[in-house]
């Protein structure tokens, strides 16, 4: 492990990143365009950074840029165009199952921009759990952006769980571009938690179900400061009969602004989407929530629910007439509507999104 | 124990509760009667200390101190509760959590007061969210179990509950007052609304009051009074005392 100030540890164990490396099976550490580390002790599970991954598995070839289009945007043309790919290639082979999970840690340093192109395969039968820690250090002074494209693999009875915890600055801006292919009866979840303040952040993971009862669950849980740009999407495509999604955002602005965007597209009978966003607006702030849903046969069956709104008076008052003073009460109802339990996660991830939301508890969010 | 004197509350510019004058002594509780809309709940959330009630005019003295401009949280700590009559759902906090929260330092055991009220299996459900009449009094029951106030005001304890479960929260509130304990050595004492008259089964009460448009009308034994009300109505009732 690389040489790092206290304060840098501390910042990459806020993002769910253990140096010490407990409860984790596994860890990829990249610092700028440096692969630090990368090995998994988990049988039948591969941590690799992209070279490594690229030059042992000839037929890796066919995954990259399969689910992401290089011609997407700006940001996908930049990754594309290098003449050496930076990222890791996580691979659990047949079978697998990690219930410790995985971290991966891209962490911006002094660099401008940090580039990384990440593939995830979960095959046949297989489980895989990842937390990705995604911070700066403290001495990126002229800010810098972190351009990541993230390509997911779920095979048949397999299983996904992505957990992004972000921990940036002020002055940094994140372009993550990510999707994945969700093969029959396969699970994807992806959790996102931003209790920090980032300068921007803009990204519509998309998830496409392809094979029969598959499911995609996207999470989100955000604070915005003022001065942070959020511009938070996630889609789902149901391709399958008896595929479901579930799409659902927590999102706090004190001063931020967060765009929440979603949208599930039913294409075929047989299958179920939810929308979910509710806003809490602490103070002056931007919350501009865009569910869309979009069917286009009989037997989807698709739904939303987007609110945003004030603490209420009154339930804080009903909690100080219980002895908690108002800083407590308010804190305590926010508390509430951040804690979103995620099904299927394993319990040391949902303590890791509990403990980023304690960080910004304890400094009375 | 609470003490009050000459009081005026408004709602927005409306004035809603005046000239109130009330003394309840430590060990006694009291019964407050009147119809819809006739100021007992706005009482009641007044002295608790809800911002939305102002005090224009009078005092409030709760153990000798006056308290009358205090926050609902310090009264809370000087012993004041209550069992709300439709208390808020409050979205994603546990009832589990707000029990740990309203216990502090506190040595209860939480798993094992939440079961002697039934509601041991909604320790992890969101506060009031989809909760009976009879679930939603349980909860407010087991928050005073756990705040073990001095002073307890209860808006209508009996109201959406049924039958059986009038016995369990009447007999709960009951030993919340002490009214298991010798008279000598009864220290709290109550300030509750009712309509039916159910709840006093479990409480006896020592006094009545009736409300009337914002005033406190007449005063007297509360069981008499509930029985005039009852054979009578509210309108002769007060014409009669009145006289």
């Amino acid at each position: 492990m690389p040489e790092l100030s206290k304060a840098d540890q501390d910042r990459l164990a806020q993002s769910g990143i253990d140096l010490a490396m407990k409860n984790r099976c596994g860890s990829y550490l990249q610092m700028d365009q440096d692969i630090v580390h990368a090995e998994c002790t988990q049988e039948g599970i591969e941590v690799l950074s992209y070279k490594h991954a690229m030059e042992k598995y000839d037929g890796l070839k066919e995954y990259v840029w399969k689910v992401v289009s290089p011609e997407k945007d700006e940001i996908t043309k930049y990754v594309a165009s290098q003449k050496e790919p930076k990222g890791y290639v996580i691979i659990a082979h047949k079978g697998s199952n990690n219930i410790v999970p995985i971290q991966a840690c891209l962490f911006l340093g002094r660099e401008q921009i940090q580039h990384v192109h990440n593939i995830i395969i979960a095959e046949e039968g297989a489980e895989l759990h990842i937390i990705s820690g995604c911070t700066s250090g403290e001495h990126v002074g002229k800010g810098g952006a972190h351009y990541g494209i993230s390509e997911f693999f779920v095979k048949k009875n397999a299983k996904i769980s992505f957990t992004m915890i972000h921990n940036w600055s002020e002055n940094i801006e994140v372009y993550p571009r990510s999707a994945s292919v969700v093969e029959e009866n396969g699970v994807f979840l992806s959790n996102y938690v931003c209790m920090q303040p980032v300068k921007k952040v803009q990204m519509y993971p998309t998830a496409t179900l392809k094979g029969a009862n598959s499911v995609a669950r996207f999470s989100s849980i955000v604070i915005s400061t003022a001065g942070s740009h959020m511009d938070l999407g996630s889609r789902a495509i149901l391709e399958a009969p008896g595929a479901s999604a579930e799409l659902i955002t927590r999102a706090i602005t004190k001063g931020g602004t967060i765009i929440s965007r979603g949208h599930i597209n039913g294409k075929v009978a047989g299958t179920r989407g939810h929308l979910e966003c509710k806003g809490l607006i602490l103070k002056d702030g931007v919350i501009y929530a865009i569910p869309e849903i979009e069917g286009s046969v009989v037997g989807t069956e698709l739904s939303h629910e987007a609110a945003v709104g004030k603490l209420a008076r009154d339930e804080i008052e009903y909690l100080m007439s219980r002895g908690l003073d108002e800083d407590e009460a308010t804190a305590t109802i926010i508390r509430g509507f951040l804690d979103v339990k995620i099904s299927g996660l394993p319990e040391a991830l949902q303590q890791q999104i509990d403990a980023s939301i304690n960080v910004a508890e304890k400094s009375g969010f | 124990m609470l003490h009050i004197e000459h009081l005026h509350v408004n709602v927005g510019d409306k004035e809603v509760l005046r000239d109130i004058n009330l003394h309840i002594s430590e060990g006694e509780t009291h019964v407050l009667l009147g119809p819809n809309g006739s100021g007992k709940t706005t009482l009641l959330m007044t002295i608790m200390g809800f911002t939305n009630y102002t005090i224009t005019r009078g005092k409030i003295t709760f153990k000798g101190v006056d308290v009358t401009m205090m926050h609902a949280h310090e009264r809370a700590k000087r012993g004041i509760g209550m069992l709300f009559q439709r208390p808020p759902t409050i979205s994603g906090l546990k009832l589990g959590k707000l029990l740990t929260a309203i216990s502090r330092t506190k040595q209860e055991n939480i798993p094992e007061l939440a079961k002697s009220v039934h509601m041991d299996k909604f320790l992890e459900r969101d506060i009031n969210k989809g909760f009976s009449g009879g679930e939603i009094k349980r909860s407010e029951v087991l928050q005073l179990m756990i705040q073990n106030p001095d002073f307890v005001m209860l808006d209508e304890p009996e109201s959406g509950v049924d039958l059986e479960n009038i016995s369990l929260i009447g007999t709960t509130i009951g030993a919340l007052l002490e009214k298991d304990k010798y008279l000598a050595k009864r220290k709290k004492s109550g300030l509750v609304i009712t309509h039916t008259g159910y709840i006093l089964d479990y409480l006896d009460a020592d006094k009545g009051h009736v409300m009337c448009d914002g005033q406190i009308r007449c005063h007297g034994n509360p069981r008499e009074i509930l029985k005039d009300i009852k054979q009578r109505g509210y309108k002769e009732c007060l014409e009669c005392r009145n006289q």
